[in-house]
């Protein structure tokens, strides 16, 4: 296997509505910041990869604009993922391995305001037997919670202290959406949303995008003085059918992380891609995350989710801390589908 | 660079109007067990999936892999998604051969599909965008004005679009998954159907298929022992330009140029021509056959349409191209792009059935999208390098 790190990240300020910019506009200073700091061009890039949801944007070929933003002349050797851009780095770094490019450009973008995203993620569900149904994603993820709470120890107090500890986190995020001191005895007198999941369990609704630049070996080690190296990465997904998974549980994770070598060394923190609160425990608990892990300093996407590129920026906000020395060894999920259906895990490290 | 990757399985669905009689995890599963057959493999031999399709819209189903996962047999394994435009079938079989390429996996199924039944491409592909002026065209519309420049500036005499598709349609005949099967396809009918979009005629145009196809890839200790004649990968390579700026060459673009001296220069190709036997190119209007001859080096600019017109793209020329009937004869849009890699490789395994070129040894599969602004190709051989 070639070494390849994370050597940059940029994000765009995570809000609840961008207006009028589209999804080019939220994306171009993201590329261009990422660029800057890698020190190299769109030309010099080796591959491309990009991630994001058509039916975000309600437009076909939503990326193709992208393409435009990122001012792809001469032509670029480019490829796009219909998935979180974690997928999309997962697809550059193959690319890596291949020995295709030394380089990558990884972007991703949504922008979920437009539309009822509650609504529009019903549209992933089975066509036949489900999305009829409209089951809205808080409501899927309210059923995964009960399941949690009936089966377990946890109960609402956990969920409210996830909520609270990802924005106190958010605090020195100047990129959060969400962030800020709460009394856990407020929280918990909150009206439920859908029960069990009060509106602190829920993710804000974001605009927003990521950019991650990869590079390989003396590349990257020319590129900045401590690259934070993949040392591993893979993903899984399971069954699509809720009532056929055991929803308390996260066995692609689970996997991910045993074929990532997340157990091969004691981990500084970990950037969980949690949309919701109990999400973060059923995580914790299938990578076996010990005490004294961090979890989420970035404040995670319950302080800001921008669907399409919460997950690639779980990565970078992990690697930012890596190549600023403040951490050494880190992992960074990001997930896809209903209650947590598919997820990757990566783990970055210093040299 | 890299594992070498075999193709060892192939599997197509019969590509129809509409498959009624399948769902859309019926569709590519029907697929995927057709290659674990040509493979001799089972879903537990397979380490990774990857998917394939165009937009969402043309099912109405979000990221359709999530559902999809179960009928692929993907569960407990990583799935992956892969979205190009037109282009898509091609870049994801080139994804999937990567994940061999580059020594993670052993063998992967790889499936692209569409079942534009289940909605209509002409309202997915023009859904109404704020801040822009809707236009309604479709993809007929949008690429109709590069074919008449490229009339303008090559003088090819009016008939040749019309050779394209009597050509793959005949062709078509010999192809038992080939959508349109017309035996009483003529000139005279094509002449004679409606204008849709000047210069392309109602039968110079591509049907709007339900369809699926797979592959299984694996590297080259497991390929060289499959239980028939794997497709040897020397060449992949994609290329991406954006849609609009002042000067672009649209009839000719330099994307696809540079995808095919990339794609040339991996497999030691530099005569096309002379050192590729037969081809599977992305003509979903009949008059980018002669367009992409030069585009792709088979042609000098602005004589692609000789070859057409002199019988070279035939079935009995000396650079046959989409014997299998093409895009004109089938387009499950997401697939199309890999039913064109998928037949380059039944050719150089000696496995096409009636549509056949003898000797085949060198094949190249190519498959375009976007504004003609994405390009995929791959060229597989017989022997192994």
């Amino acid at each position: 296997m070639r070494d390849v790190a994370v050597v940059s990240f940029a994000q765009a300020p995570n809000v609840r509505n961008a207006g009028a910019m589209n999804e080019v506009e939220i994306l171009m200073p993201v590329v261009a910041q990422a660029l800057e700091k890698s020190t190299l061009t769109l030309q010099e890039i080796g591959f491309t990869c990009s991630g994001s949801s058509d039916y975000l944007a309600g437009a076909p070929f939503s990326f193709v604009m992208a393409i435009d933003a990122i001012g792809a002349w001469p032509p670029i050797s480019e490829s796009h993922v219909e998935m979180d851009g974690a997928w999309a780095l997962y697809e550059a770094w193959v690319k890596i391995q291949h020995g295709a490019a030394d380089s990558a450009l990884v972007y991703s973008f949504g922008k979920s305001s437009p539309g009822q995203i509650r609504d529009v993620l019903a549209l992933q569900l089975d066509p036949y037997y489900m999305a009829p149904l409209w089951p809205d994603s808080v409501s899927l993820a309210a059923l995964q919670a009960r399941a949690l709470l009936e089966s377990s120890a946890y109960g609402e107090k956990d969920l409210a202290e996830v909520a609270a500890r990802s924005r106190r986190n958010a605090q020195s995020n100047p990129k959060a959406q969400l962030a800020g001191d709460f009394d856990l005895a407020a929280l918990l007198a909150e009206p439920y949303l859908v029960s069990p999941l009060r509106k602190h369990d829920c993710p804000p609704i974001t605009d927003g995008a990521s950019a991650v630049v990869l590079a390989a070996g003396d590349l990257a080690r020319r590129i900045c003085e401590r690259p934070a190296w993949i040392r591993g990465i893979d993903h899984r997904i399971e069954p699509h059918a809720l009532g056929v998974r055991d929803l308390t549980r996260s066995p692609s994770t689970e996997l991910a992380g045993e074929k990532a070598g997340a157990a091969q060394g004691p981990l500084d923190l970990a950037e969980l891609h949690a949309p919701f609160t109990h999400q973060e425990l059923i995580l914790r608990d299938a990578l076996g995350l010990k005490e004294g892990v961090e979890i989420n300093p970035s404040g995670g996407a319950l302080a800001a989710n921008p669907v399409m590129a919460a997950g690639l920026a779980r990565i970078g906000e992990a690697a930012s801390r890596i190549l600023s020395g403040s951490a050494n060894r880190a992992l960074a999920h990001a997930t896809s589908g209903p209650c947590l259906q598919q997820n990757l895990v990566c783990v970055l490290e210093g040299e | 660079m890299g594992e070498l990757c075999g193709v060892v399985g192939i599997g197509q669905t019969k590509y129809a109007s509409k498959r009624g009689d399948l769902s859309i995890a019926g569709l590519v599963r029907e697929a995927g067990i057709r290659a674990l057959e040509d493979a001799d493999l089972d879903w537990k031999d397979i380490d990774a999936v990857v998917i394939g399709k165009a937009p969402d819209m043309f099912e109405g189903v979000m990221m359709p892999e999530l559902y999809l996962a179960d009928a692929l047999g993907a569960s407990g394994k990583p799935m992956l998604r892969v979205h190009t435009a037109g282009s898509v079938g091609g870049s994801t079989s080139i994804v999937a051969a990567s994940l061999v390429q580059a020594g993670i996996h052993d063998r992967v199924l790889t499936v692209a599909f569409e079942k534009q039944s289940e909605s209509n491409a002409m309202w997915a592909l023009s859904s109404k965008q704020p801040f822009s002026p809707h236009i309604n065209a479709g993809a007929g519309g949008y690429f109709a004005p590069h074919i008449r420049t490229y009339m303008r500036r090559s003088q090819a005499p009016d008939h040749i679009g019309m050779l394209v598709a009597l050509k793959d349609r005949l062709n078509a005949l010999k192809n038992p998954y080939a959508h349109l099967q017309m035996e009483d396809i003529s000139l005279q009918k094509i002449e004679a159907s409606p204008m849709l979009w000047a210069p392309i005629r109602y039968l110079e145009t591509c049907p709007s298929s339900d369809g699926a196809c797979a592959m299984v890839l694996a590297r080259e200790a497991l390929a060289k022992d499959a239980p028939r004649p794997p497709a040897w990968l020397v060449g992949t390579a994609m290329r991406t330009e954006p849609t609009m700026f002042p000067g672009r060459e649209e009839v000719n673009p330099q994307a696809g140029k540079d995808c095919a001296a990339d794609v040339y220069a991996q497999a030691g190709i530099t005569d096309p021509r002379k050192d590729i036997d037969v081809a599977e190119v992305y003509v979903p209007f009949s008059w980018f056959e002669p367009m992409w001859m030069e585009n792709l080096g088979f042609a000098e600019e602005g004589t692609g349409w000789q070859m057409t017109d002199e019988g070279a793209t035939a079935l009995d020329g000396d650079m046959p191209i989409n014997a299998s009937g093409g895009v004109l004869s089938s387009n499950p849009i997401g697939a199309s792009g890999m039913i064109r890699f998928a037949e380059a490789a039944l050719q150089v395994r000696g496995m096409a059935g009636d549509h056949q070129i003898d000797g085949a040894r060198t094949a190249l599969g190519h498959a375009y999208g976007g504004g003609s602004q994405y390009f995929c190709m791959w060229i597989v051989r017989s022997e192994r390098p």
